[in-house]
């Protein structure tokens, strides 16, 4: 069956993250971003109590739980975890996008655990995120020489056996969280580093460091663009140790690259949800933009020939296009990871649709709408300024496109760079 | 729910469909394309698929039942084989699917079975007129009451198989609103003219019309003495343009693909150029996004969903720009060799400029 009903739970859960992003989120958009680096304790507190209530320890879907009324009578409802979250991601980057980089437990590193964790893995740092305070998780992956190449990561764990720790040696930049998460918090970094050099991507590991750790170190915090309630930090590893069992994943080395792809793998369910992020900008620009044009008398005339359209309601009628293609990309991608069916190129595609139509309604949006657009009396800016990160992190444009072209080109990464 | 799973049945329409498009148009359309002519018992192939007469009830001697969405995924099939020769398929539906929509009783009793009930017959629809900003809700074909009949004028163009056409439903203008009259063969004051040359769908039939006192009994006015809602069927209509777009482009944008995998360039293939590879990443992503947006009107329409015709206006307005970048970039990828009548992207390419401009030519 070809569908397109939002489920009820959904609209449900929608109706109060609006309400959230209206009431707790849009009022401070501003505020925060002009004091860059003031954490937003209100709403991470409200969030945090929120997500506790919801029985999660993030937004991320839990799949080891069972449902509370499995009735084997019943008919089986179909699984929406990642609709569901594609939907509250959305709608709190509508309210603000920066400001959903602060939900305290919602992040990669989180993902990551979820993802690669053992169960006690999962008990003993997931259970940080419902505890009586807010905790951060953040993913430190990046490196100064290593961006879009992840080849070039520098950052080594060296077993001690002696006593059983990791010691971790290597410098992360541009970690989202990274200070609240190790600083401000009782939370955790998941680093990657190698376990072996030598074996290239074949050695590369996740690694949990928990907030308090000797010898990891936040050094700076970036001052960006746009999204400036996020934090984005530099992590100095010197000699940092930890527990052996803090390894996410098998400590062996394979000659294969089983272990880093596993983990890639995880991006294929984070790729669409950072595309989600950009719909909800590019949602909030483009319901704000059609206000504004309807104050100065301006509708657009659906159903007219594009020869009778002024150059205003064409550009707004290929913005809807552009923003509705890609907004339902995004739930293709995730309805198939609900279903457990292979999406790396639909996840890639969302991504690569979200980035690049975000920054189009954004750009488009400021020019329309001129002096209004230009100023900081309206959003509109801050939103152009946001709006530009998600093209860049999880994966440049550029980046998911050689990944979309070699899943459609059934080429490994040897043969197309 | 979101669910993106053809039904069982849909699936079975789409293979039967596919095949025929793979085996017998991929094998038919340059010739007929060079000669200006589909052979009829391709048509009559394409017709037996039974697509359409799948979409009509019992009552009326189809078999089935109407689905927007199954017409959308069964168009896309359909495009994907050619273009000229889906939309020569398609022409009886442009006839019945307005009367099954929007006529009375006794307009689908009169004028549907016959046209379903055995070959493929020319029965068609006259809706484009020669404006370069032609609007469906502005025609200039006009109708007047004139005691118990509507009296038609105007000029119609891109009418497929005008020539010999058994019936056929003509818009005009009634009071400022765009109203279907459905015009038995024979109905005089019509004037056929010449075969239209075209950019592209050299292969099908189409024809300007002129339209002088033509008188329509007021019973044949769709949906009877008060007429009906246009706007339904421009949906129905967008939305089977819309699919067809990106039937048109998911054959440019494989065949260009399998092309640059296998061409040699600078020692490696055309397809591990970045500028290559990026461009036909782009090309499937803008497929699978229109795609859903089709899909999404399709389905807003079928269940009477409030913004479903504003939804497919924007699915055409998608379609049609994906349609001239996708088959542009398809030509390009093939760079000299694309130029060539010998390859089909050439002429995927004339077709596909023509999205932003077909309307009428099929429904579903």
């Amino acid at each position: 069956m070809i569908e397109f009903e939002t489920p009820k739970p959904i609209e449900q859960i929608n109706n109060v993250v609006e309400t959230v992003a209206i009431n707790m989120m849009r009022p401070v958009s501003r505020y925060f971003d002009e004091h860059e680096h003031e954490i937003p304790w209100d709403y991470i507190n409200f969030m945090h109590t929120a997500v506790k209530a919801m029985g999660g320890t993030s937004m991320a879907p839990d799949e080891s739980t069972k449902p509370k009324d499995a009735d084997p009578d019943k008919p089986k409802r179909p699984p929406i975890g990642y609709q569901r979250l594609a939907h509250m991601v959305e709608m709190l980057s509508w309210g603000d996008a920066g400001m959903y980089l602060c939900v305290p437990g919602g992040l990669l590193g989180s993902a990551a655990v979820a993802a690669a964790g053992n169960a006690d893995q999962k008990k003993r740092f997931l259970s940080r995120m419902v505890g009586d305070k807010p905790a951060f998780d953040a993913m430190a992956m990046t490196e100064p020489q290593a961006g879009s190449d992840t080849s070039a990561i520098r950052a080594t764990a060296v077993l001690d056996k002696d006593t059983q720790e990791w010691i971790l040696n290597g410098e992360k930049i541009f970690v989202t969280a990274g200070h609240k998460a190790l600083v401000e918090s009782d939370g955790f970094v998941v680093v990657w580093a190698s376990i072996d050099p030598s074996a290239g991507r074949a050695g590369m590991r996740a690694f949990v460091i928990e907030a308090g750790t000797a010898g990891c170190t936040v050094t700076k915090m970036e001052h960006k663009l746009g999204i400036r309630v996020s934090d984005t930090v530099s992590i100095v590893l010197a000699d940092c140790r930890i527990p052996f069992g803090n390894i996410l994943g098998s400590p062996t080395v394979e000659k294969t690259t089983k272990g880093f792809k596993g983990a890639m793998a995880t991006f294929d369910a984070t790729r669409p949800i950072v595309a989600a992020q950009a719909i909800g900008i590019a949602r909030a620009t483009l319901e704000l933009l059609k206000e504004e044009l309807e104050k100065n008398g301006i509708k657009i005339r659906y159903g007219l020939p594009r020869q009778k359209l002024t150059n205003i309601e064409r550009e707004v009628i290929d913005m809807e296009v552009l923003f509705q293609s890609a907004w339902l990309l995004v739930i293709k991608a995730l309805w198939m990871a609900d279903n457990k069916i292979n999406n790396p190129k639909e996840a890639s595609m969302a991504k690569v649709r979200a980035g690049d139509i975000v920054v189009r309604i954004t750009q488009k949006a400021v020019e329309i709408l001129g002096p209004l657009g230009y100023s900081r009396d309206m959003l509109f800016e801050k939103w152009f300024r946001d709006a530009k990160i998600t093209d860049l992190y999880e994966g440049t444009g550029q980046i998911n496109r050689l990944v979309v072209a070699r899943n459609i080109l059934e080429y490994r990464g040897s043969e197309l760079r | 729910m979101y669910s993106f799973e053809p039904s069982e049945e849909q699936k079975m329409l789409v293979d039967a469909v596919r095949r025929y498009a793979n085996d017998d148009l991929r094998a038919a359309y340059r010739d007929a394309d060079e000669e200006g002519n589909l052979p009829p018992a391709l048509i009559e192939k394409g017709w037996e698929l039974g697509y359409l007469q799948a979409s009509i009830p019992e009552a009326y001697l189809g078999f089935g039942e109407r689905s927007v969405v199954t017409g959308a995924l069964a168009a896309e099939e359909m495009a994907y084989g050619d273009l000229a020769a889906a939309l020569a398929v398609m022409p009886p539906g442009l006839y019945t699917t307005p009367i099954l929509m929007a006529g009375t009783e006794a307009q689908k009793n009169e004028f549907i079975p016959p046209v379903i009930e055995m070959e493929w017959k020319p029965f068609t629809a006259a809706l484009m007129e020669s404006k370069f900003d032609f609007d469906p809700n502005d025609l200039q074909t006009t109708a007047v009451l004139d005691g118990d009949a509507y009296v038609l004028n105007g000029e119609k163009v891109y009418v497929p198989y005008a020539d010999g056409a058994q019936g056929m439903i003509v818009y005009a203008n009634l009071d400022g609103e765009t109203q279907g009259f459905v015009l038995p063969a024979g109905t005089n004051g019509l004037t056929v003219g010449e075969r239209q040359k075209l950019l592209g769908l050299h292969a099908l039939p189409l024809f300007p019309v002129r339209i002088e006192n033509v008188r329509v009994p007021k019973e044949n006015r769709l949906g009877g003495e008060s007429g009906h809602d246009f706007a339904p069927i421009m949906d129905a209509i967008r939305v089977a343009m819309a699919a067809m777009a990106v039937g048109v482009s998911k054959a440019a944008f494989e065949y260009s693909r399998d092309y640059a995998k296998d061409r040699d360039v600078f020692g490696m293939k055309v397809a591990q150029k970045q500028a290559i590879a990026f461009m036909l990443a782009e090309m499937a992503t803008e497929i699978e996004a229109i795609r859903l947006l089709v899909w999404q009107a399709a389905w807003m329409l079928d269940n009477g969903k409030a913004e479903a015709s504003k939804q497919a206006y924007l699915a055409i307005t998608g379609a049609a720009d994906m349609a001239m970048v996708v088959t542009d970039r398809a030509v390009q990828i093939l760079g000299g060799h694309g130029y060539i009548r010998e390859h089909p992207v050439e002429l995927w390419m004339r077709n596909g400029r023509g999205f932003a401009t077909f309307t009428g030519l099929a429904i579903v």
